[in-house]
């Protein structure tokens, strides 16, 4: 089973990504130390001793994240990792994103939720491929779940894959998927303070979406203030303002998207 | 609660060393955290206990080494101390900091038998 995620799917995929890695972390030389104290008999001497380990407690997760990434640049995929908190409006975004760009770009979405497959039904019924992704208990997803989620779909060379975590401005900040960029989602119906409140999550993005701004009239929501905390949390973080309802902003959005995906392609040739 | 998959995954580790390292139980564990690792030492300690049951490590300790967080000033052009990601230069006030210490979440060392 894989300790990561503990999906019991592991095998399969330990067996095809890690055999590489298993061996970078062994120092045989702590063999002999341990002998010594096995074969020693003075009556007294415990077998009690030290190893040094030095591993990052996430290297796992990295380590797949590393092979995702490696997949999505030799596929010149752009892959954006999208997060928030439940409701900012991340699937809504998704399918006005996708109405307006499928005729022009392969589009392709994982859709990550504890339970239910509502929001890849949302995402199919626009007509591009997604995948459900329930994480269960689960709080976030990892590197591995979208390994798995990889080998399902069949993804297009130079396309958008947009990967819509679990609904959580906690954990999925700690976790790397191999995206180019976490995007993060907030809309004007939560306080103007979450990026001060919850700081891990607009440090680890590089784009912030402020989302519902159509809702902005009946509010008191603060948007300088809000760009402020952003700005303060995370001095490089850019900011596109919009509402995917009623599509104002979109452009810049769509604007933004097509220059990354173009990024990607120069580093794929 | 992602403190619950950190654990997963020190588990994975320890029981991966215990055959490179050629060990039975695991008596304590030494973690470096650092301040800005997003980590909730307490949900961990407790996380920690649940995940080690019936494994090598059941009932072992776990000994936390805090790092201080610290982060490149820009305009100062030093390095300073934070303790928040949305902490001023405790020089000139400006939130123009690259965090460069303290992110890191790190299996330091074991007393293993």
């Amino acid at each position: 089973m894989c300790g990561i995620c503990g999906c019991g799917e592991g095998p399969v995929h330990l067996d095809e990504h890690e055999h590489s890695h298993e061996h970078e972390h062994e120092h045989d030389h702590n063999h002999t130390h341990s002998h010594a104290a096995v074969h020693s008999h003075a009556p007294g001497l415990s077998q009690v001793r030290m190893v040094q380990i030095e591993q990052d407690i996430l290297a796992k997760n990295n380590q797949y994240a590393h092979e995702n990434r490696r997949y999505f640049s030799a596929h010149g995929l752009l892959v954006l990792n999208l997060v928030s908190s439940p409701g900012s409006g991340k699937t809504t975004l998704l399918t006005e994103t996708i109405l307006r760009l499928k005729d022009e770009i392969g589009i392709a979405v994982i859709e990550g939720d504890q339970q239910t497959a509502r929001d890849a039904e949302r995402i199919l019924s626009t007509g591009v491929q997604a995948i459900q992704i329930n994480t269960g208990k689960g709080c976030h997803l990892d590197a591995h779940r979208v390994g798995h989620a990889l080998e399902k779909l069949q993804l297009q060379d130079h396309s958008v894959l947009f990967i819509e975590n679990v609904g959580n401005l906690v954990c999925p900040s700690a976790f790397d998927l191999g995206e180019a960029h976490k995007v993060v989602v907030l809309s004007v119906t939560e306080g103007e303070d979450k990026p001060i409140k919850y700081p891990d999550m607009f440090h680890a993005a590089d784009l912030m979406i402020l989302n519902k701004t159509d809702l902005l009239p009946h509010l008191d929501f603060n948007v300088e203030e809000c760009i402020q905390y952003a700005k303060q949390v995370n001095p490089r973080i850019k900011i596109l303002s919009l509402s995917a309802k009623t599509g104002e902003g979109m452009d810049n959005w769509l604007a933004w998207l097509k220059a990354e995906l173009q990024l990607q392609l120069i580093a794929y040739a | 609660m992602h403190e619950m998959s950190l654990c997963e995954g020190i588990l994975q580790t320890l029981e991966q060393q215990a055959e490179v390292q050629d060990y039975q139980k695991v008596r304590t564990v030494w973690l470096e955290i650092g301040a800005l690792a997003g980590v909730e030492v307490e949900a961990l300690r407790f996380s920690f206990d649940v995940v080690m049951e019936g494994s090598l490590a059941e009932g072992a300790k776990l000994e936390i080494i805090p790092l201080p967080g610290q982060a490149w000033c820009m305009p100062c052009g030093i390095n300073v101390p934070v303790e928040q990601l949305y902490d001023p230069c405790p020089h000139c006030g400006s939130h123009q900091l690259q965090v460069n210490g303290g992110d890191q979440m790190r299996i330091k060392e074991l007393e293993v038998e």
